[in-house]
């Protein structure tokens, strides 16, 4: 075999999605946590570009183009949301931005 | 195949050898004619051998030396790997976009056709747009890794104004991709040979003014050059955001700032200037439009487009001099307001303009 | 693509990923997904997109990141005390993602494995030309998926306007 065959790119993107997530879970920044969202889409935008390769077909280029719009417009709301969080609280630390909790 | 690798890696060590030369000269631009310009003789102290060169041992030579030599600081409380990042990251887009800006046609040796740019990319200008977004790191770091006040300000600053004029830079090259129809830089560059009713040459600036002005702008805003150098004013913040750095990682921020000129030159050449065309001057020879040919041997041409890309380079280097020595400072909210509220409607309205005249001339021929 | 290329290129990513969530300080946490972006780019090179890895250096790598930058700027985010969850959330969190991996690999990656052969037909074979360059996405774009564009520009829109109102500083 001369080429990688699509399941190893599946694989990859799997690996890092999980990596993704797992920071989401395990990490109490919320820049951080920010940062393995962006993480876990890159995996989704890898899956598809594999896949479009794999099947000859431009329409998986076209949603990973889609995907990076998204992913700007969520990343600037988000960062302004933390933003104003940030002015009244104080701190970015998400285990003290508890005030929503029963 | 060992043949294709060699062409490459030469091609690739010309236009290092090139972006070099061009610094260096265009620091010895800067401080002669900065000099001039104000009426002072400049840097002409240090010589070899009593030869001073009108300043050309001084700049080539002896401050390189003096950087080379100097001692490197590192603040206190810096984090190490960022600081000495910083400077890397500034210098790496600015050489590396060079890679893709076409210094002459092709060159005919034995047979084969050398296409006289380094990397010969079809998405181009995506490939530049790519390097000059990256740009944005190394003042970003380097404000940040500098443990100071004024520099993390210089760098919130330079960075703020560099994604701000980004945008301007970016539709007016929309509006150069619609006008020639292909994102390749070299095409773009040959289909600007043509002939506009048999005597003009079709270079960019004639279908494209408002765009050239437009880039001219956004390239000098971009490379964070007076007027717009408010992130690391002199006297205002210091040094901005390079405040912290001294030695080797000030020689590669400096030489960062120089290289950037000159690709902001050189796009404007290749972009609006023609490039390496020289007009009437096809492959073989001269062909003037009232008839006299002037053949030419192919190598004779080659150097010759070679060369008038440099003089068009080097002059719109001294463009960027004489603008920087001679126009006052704008004030830091004056330059945002100018680059959103100036320069992103009216590079808007050009594409609009373009589209539409495209799509006529598209529907009439 | 090459598989020794890909082996590399994996490993780098791996690498960098795990750099992402481990690094205890925000700044060098962004600075690892830079590298992971550009070496994603590098492979989306390899995989014939050449629009889509221009794309991810201009707008991931050069806009997106540069504006978490700047929020970790603004902020002045040092390194915290307390980096992670405790202990037990950590290791919860390790579990489930590797059951969640090992659920992905074999209920979604396992069934598209067939016969070695055909496997890699669809990547051994070249691709049509003007495959991932700019003419041919946008052709689609502007054909197949026009609603989905025009949609997403008004999302965009709305994003600015959103960012914007939520920045503000309240002037009292």
């Amino acid at each position: 075999m001369n080429v990688a065959p699509i399941s190893w790119f599946l694989i990859l993107g799997a690996v890092l999605f999980t990596i993704g997530t797992i920071g989401v879970l395990v990490r109490r920044n919320v820049i951080v946590i920010f940062l393995s969202i962006e993480l876990m889409l890159n995996a989704v935008n890898l899956v598809f570009v594999s896949f479009a390769r794999q099947l000859h077909s431009m329409d998986g280029q076209v949603v990973v183009f889609f995907v990076m719009t998204v992913a700007a417009a969520e990343a600037a709301v988000g960062l302004a949301i933390i933003l104003s969080v940030f002015r009244n609280r104080e701190t970015v630390n998400v285990d003290e931005l508890n005030l929503l909790r029963w | 195949m060992w043949i294709v690798i060699g062409i490459a890696a030469v091609k690739t060590l010309v236009v290092i050898a090139m972006v070099m030369g061009l610094a260096g000269t265009l620091g010895w631009i800067e401080r002669k004619g900065s000099a001039y310009i104000q009426d002072r003789v400049g840097a002409n102290r240090a010589s070899v051998f009593g030869i001073a060169a009108a300043g050309l041992v001084n700049t080539i030579m002896a401050d390189p030396l003096k950087f080379l030599t100097k001692e490197d600081v590192i603040p206190t409380g810096v984090d190490r790997l960022l600081h000495t990042l910083a400077p890397c990251v500034s210098l790496f887009p600015v050489l590396v976009a060079f890679a893709a800006i076409p210094f002459g046609d092709v060159l005919q040796v034995g047979g084969r056709d050398i296409n006289l740019q380094a990397v010969s990319l079809n998405v181009g200008i995506l490939f530049i747009l790519a390097m000059l977004s990256l740009g944005v790191y190394g003042i970003v770091l380097g404000g940040w890794a500098s443990n100071n006040r004024f520099s993390l300000l210089g760098g919130i600053r330079g960075s703020a104004q560099m994604i701000s004029y980004e945008i301007g830079m970016g539709l007016s090259l929309v509006a150069m991709v619609m006008t020639f129809g292909t994102l390749d830089l070299q095409e773009m560059v040959r289909a600007q040979g043509h002939l506009i009713g048999g005597v003009l040459p079709a270079w960019g600036i004639i279908y494209q003014p408002l765009a050239f002005l437009i880039f001219l702008t956004a390239g000098i805003a971009e490379s964070k050059r007076a007027p717009f150098d408010l992130p690391e004013a002199e006297s205002e913040l210091v040094a901005g955001y390079f405040t912290e750095y001294s030695g080797v990682k000030y020689l590669m921020y400096f030489m960062s700032d120089f290289i950037e000129i000159a690709v902001v030159a050189a796009l404007v050449t290749t972009l609006f200037f023609g490039g390496w065309q020289i007009p009437y001057l096809l492959r073989d020879g001269f062909h003037f439009p009232w008839g006299t040919v002037a053949l030419l041997p192919q190598a004779v041409v080659a150097v010759l487009q070679i060369v008038a890309f440099l003089l068009k380079v080097v002059f719109f280097c001294w463009v960027q001099v004489l603008i920087r020595w001679t126009l006052p400072r704008l004030r830091y909210d004056q330059l945002m307001a100018f680059g959103w509220k100036g320069l992103l409607p009216i590079s808007l309205v050009n594409v609009l303009a373009t589209a539409v005249v495209v799509l006529l001339l598209q529907a009439s021929a | 693509m090459n598989p020794g290329l890909f082996c590399i290129l994996a490993v780098l990513l791996v690498a960098s990923a795990l750099s992402v969530i481990l690094q205890p300080s925000p700044i060098r946490s962004a600075l690892s997904l830079v590298v992971t972006l550009f070496l994603l780019a590098v492979t989306f090179l390899l995989l014939d997109a050449q629009l889509i890895a221009a794309l991810q250096v201009i707008v991931y790598a050069g806009a997106i990141v540069v504006l978490f930058l700047f929020v970790i700027m603004l902020l002045n985010l040092q390194e915290e005390p307390r980096v992670m969850a405790r202990f037990g959330t950590q290791c919860a969190a390790v579990l489930l993602g590797s059951l969640f991996l090992l659920a992905l690999v074999r209920f979604a990656v396992a069934p598209l494995r067939p016969p070695a052969s055909a496997a890699t037909a669809g990547m051994a074979a070249a691709v049509p030309p003007g495959f991932g360059s700019v003419a041919t996405l946008a052709n689609l774009l502007f054909t197949h998926f026009l609603l989905a564009f025009e949609i997403t520009s008004v999302l965009l829109l709305v994003a600015i306007v959103g960012a914007v109102v939520l920045a503000k500083r309240r002037l009292v």
